[in-house]
């Protein structure tokens, strides 16, 4: 094996005084070799991220190199002043980051934006500034290479965003490229194509690249070795085959475990139950935009439904709608029966009880400044309970998602985002709704966590028999909870029907690539 | 009290709430630590740290008509403290209110609050109180009333604004999908959201509410004499400042010693809430 490009040994960062730990990263020792994709595996908190800022010298305020080396070309980063750094940025290590439209600047054209590099580390005249460039964006495989040069940013979309990113990271050929969670933030067929041009430039340029993510699925499709973090250290390192098929440390197997399976499970054939919502003929325009069209969903009680699409797809609309935010063209939903849309004032109000959200955003959806008790109990008193029975409906429900009786007099602050999403699981069902929508609820979750509000859910599913509306852009945890499936592309249904049939034997060719662009497909 | 920790560690916060509280203390304990009436004619035109007399000491001197300075200025806080304090949250009642319902309801109210609010923006602040004090006269309600006017539309604008990005969060979603009432979701669900700018700010337009009233005071458009007005004081003792300067500096140090406390509590409030944000 020839030389590492980048030898990092013993690197400890320390957190400020205070923190839940005394070392962001603690004992880091690996090693990146050319034409090498290392990925580091971890959930949130696992020092993965200010891992590799520190490596680009950029460690976030407040902490601070508490021992170790990182040893590039001879020469040790970390010690490093930032007039060096400045020299070595861009030129020896190219960085990509997770949000590509943040990381370009709204004010200049792809091509000043790749030429402003060369600008910056080499003296070469105009012309050949923007031949360079020009190679790049053809190198990426940007369609119409002379148009996307003259574009701004917010002309293209997040993929293409991300490969300009990406040419301007290549432009002065580092020989380590860092990818701080590149794709999380594309959709999936869009990832599958960002990878390929990942493996692409390792294979052509032989750069050593550092790819973070925590997407297992992701790791499958581009590892050479993989270096698993938790609590700031690495617990596993090894080829991606050792680490993927014989994990040797039980927090490996755990995350491997928790990775859902794209193989649905059996689900019984659904009996002939009044459907609990009837949503048909449903069309949406923002302004002179129709973004759904024709929409047709019924989903029975104790059955769950998923809608399965990427980014503008429509499928918030449809929960938008659904709960009344937003009011549709045309079309009919109904709730027990009864048509909600032409509901009113206290009518509507009272509707609302059947049909409940779990939102996305773990962060977002629960009020700061309230209590999570009587926040719950707030909810079984507008169902109509009294405020004896409401608390003791809170009180159960907390126990039924799992959380302590001392979360009662807790604010949300206090939570992680798992048991902030069964607080806000238990808000919703403390109303006894018949429908429950979940718009990407377990999207913001760490896969282990995730694998638990998803069994939660399921669970409390069967129980309650309530009819679910699982809004995803996740085919694999589609699998894991839906009877249905339904694809929405550009705002139309494309394919519906049994799980098992549309993930096993799709017949849309818009299933089919979804499906086929699944991050670790083979592995898992 | 543990809330209470992360603010008492700001030197600023210390020394601002020192000050502040100092004043409303003394204005509190006025009838307990002016050592004369306030009304009373002493002895004319006494130089501080004086002896009158009848054996009086004059820590501050006494003004042209021979009251106390020191009296006057212990119970000159209790005017500017009960006043400012009135003034300024009365305007934030309706700053409040209509700021809530403008950046919630959006659309056309919204439109017509917000058009009504700049309006009154446009003026110049103190041509407005001059105005508003001249045409209804001097009163210690009139003040209430045209500080209410003038300052409500700037506080309807904060709110506004804070109201409209907490309203796009989602457990106001959650709160609207439960059927809550309007009412509640504006005041229990987003008001409580709002509290940390609406303090600083409280504490800044407080100062400014009190140099303000010290304006007005200085215009003889203040409390009506002999009612002790720290405004009203540098006024009487404008003309012969040069012979007697402690007729107009002591007045004058204790308006920016109260603003200055206030300001400080605003700065250092605004630091704890920022970094609380950066934690979250």
């Amino acid at each position: 094996m020839s030389e590492p490009l980048l030898h990092i040994r013993d690197l400890s960062v320390a957190l400020p005084k205070g923190a839940d730990r005394p070392f962001a990263v603690k004992g880091v020792t690996l090693d990146v070799n050319p034409a090498e994709i290392l990925c580091i595996v971890g959930e949130s908190g696992s020092g993965k991220s200010v891992l590799t800022a520190t490596l680009m010298g950029a460690a976030p305020k407040g902490l601070s190199v508490a021992g170790g080396e990182a040893v590039m070309g001879g020469r040790n980063l970390l010690t490093l002043t930032e007039r060096q750094w400045r020299q070595i940025r861009g030129k020896d290590i190219g960085m990509i980051f997770q949000e590509p439209m943040a990381s370009l600047n709204p004010a200049l054209t792809v091509a000043q934006q790749i030429e402003e590099v060369f600008e910056l580390h080499a003296d070469l005249p105009k012309a050949e500034r923007a031949a360079r460039a020009r190679k790049l964006v053809e190198e990426m495989h940007l369609p119409e290479p002379d148009r996307i040069l003259q574009s701004w940013p917010h002309q293209l979309s997040g993929g293409q965003c991300q490969r300009v990113v990406i040419a301007m990271a290549l432009a002065m050929s580092p020989k380590l490229l860092i990818a701080d969670e590149p794709t999380t933030a594309l959709d999936v067929t869009t990832q599958a194509q960002v990878l390929k041009l990942i493996r692409e430039l390792r294979d052509s340029h032989g750069h050593g690249i550092i790819f973070i993510t925590h997407d297992l699925g992701v790791v499958a499709d581009i590892a050479d070795r993989i270096a698993v973090m938790r609590h700031g250290e690495v617990v596993e390192i090894g080829t991606a085959e050792q680490v993927l098929k014989h994990p040797q440390h039980d927090y490996t197997r755990a995350l491997i475990a928790a990775v859902p399976s794209l193989v649905p499970h059996d689900r019984p054939a659904p009996g002939a139950a009044e459907p609990a919502l009837d949503v048909t003929g449903l069309n949406h325009s923002y302004g002179a935009k129709q973004v759904l069209h024709d929409i047709q969903i019924a989903v029975a009680p104790g059955r769950v439904v998923s809608i399965v699409g990427e980014s503008g797809s429509g499928k918030s609309t449809i929960a938008k709608n659904l709960i009344r935010l937003i009011d549709p063209d045309s079309g009919r939903i109904a709730v027990a029966g009864e048509d909600i849309l032409g509901l009113k004032g206290s009518a509507l109000r009272g509707m609302r009880r059947k049909i409940q959200m779990i939102f996305q955003d773990p962060f977002g959806s629960l009020n700061p400044r309230r209590r999570v008790g009587p926040m719950i109990a707030r909810a079984a008193v507008l169902s109509g309970a009294s405020r004896a029975e409401a608390a003791g409906r809170a009180r159960e429900l907390l126990e039924l998602v799992g959380l302590d009786r001392s979360a009662w007099n807790r604010r949300p602050a206090a939570f992680s985002g798992g048991q902030r999403q069964r607080i806000g699981i238990a808000r919703a069902l403390a109303m006894r709704p018949d429908v429950l929508i979940a718009d990407e609820s377990v999207s913001a979750l760490d896969v282990s966590v995730q694998a638990q509000v998803l069994d939660l859910l399921a669970d409390l599913q069967k129980r309650l028999s309530l009819a679910v509306v699982f809004i995803t852009h996740d085919l694999r945890v589609a699998a894991q909870i839906s009877d249905e499936i339904v694809v929405l592309s550009k705002g139309h249904v494309v394919e519906r029907g049994p799980a098992s049939e549309v993930l096993t034997r799709p017949q849309h060719p818009y299933t089919r690539d979804l499906i086929a662009a699944a991050p670790g497909r083979d592995a898992f | 009290m543990r809330q209470l920790t992360p603010y008492l560690q700001k030197p600023l916060v210390v020394v601002g709430g020192a000050l502040s509280f100092g004043w409303l203390l003394i204005a509190i304990l006025a009838p307990l630590i002016a050592p004369y009436d306030p009304l009373l004619t002493l002895q004319p035109l006494a130089k501080p740290l004086t002896q009158g007399a009848n054996g009086e000491f004059f820590l501050l001197g006494t003004d042209m008509l021979g009251r106390d300075i020191f009296s006057r200025l212990i119970w000159g806080a209790r005017t500017v403290v009960i006043y400012a304090t009135l003034a300024t949250m009365t305007a934030y009642a309706f700053g409040l209110i209509f700021g809530l319902i403008a950046g919630y309801a959006g659309g056309r109210t919204d439109a017509v609050l917000s058009f009504l609010a700049n309006v009154v923006l446009s003026f110049p602040v103190l041509v407005l109180y001059i105005v508003i004090i001249v045409t209804i006269g001097a009163s210690p309600v009139n003040i209430v009333i045209a500080v209410t006017f003038s300052s409500a539309p700037a506080i309807f604008r904060i709110v506004r604004a804070i109201t409209i990005d907490v309203a796009s969060r989602d457990f106001v979603r959650a709160a609207i999908t439960q059927g809550e009432s309007t009412g509640r979701i504006l005041f229990v669900d987003i008001l409580p959201n709002t509290t940390g700018p609406l303090a600083v700010d409280f504490c800044l337009r407080l100062g400014y509410t009190a140099i303000t009233i010290g304006t007005l005071g200085f215009l003889g458009l203040g409390l009506p004499p002999p009612t002790p007005d720290w405004g009203g004081m540098v006024n009487e003792g404008r003309a012969m400042a040069i012979a007697f300067p402690h007729l107009v500096i002591f007045p004058c140090i204790a308006i920016s010693s109260l603003t200055l406390g206030l300001s400080l509590l605003a700065d250092g409030l605004r630091e704890v809430n920022e970094a609380k944000e950066r934690q979250a």
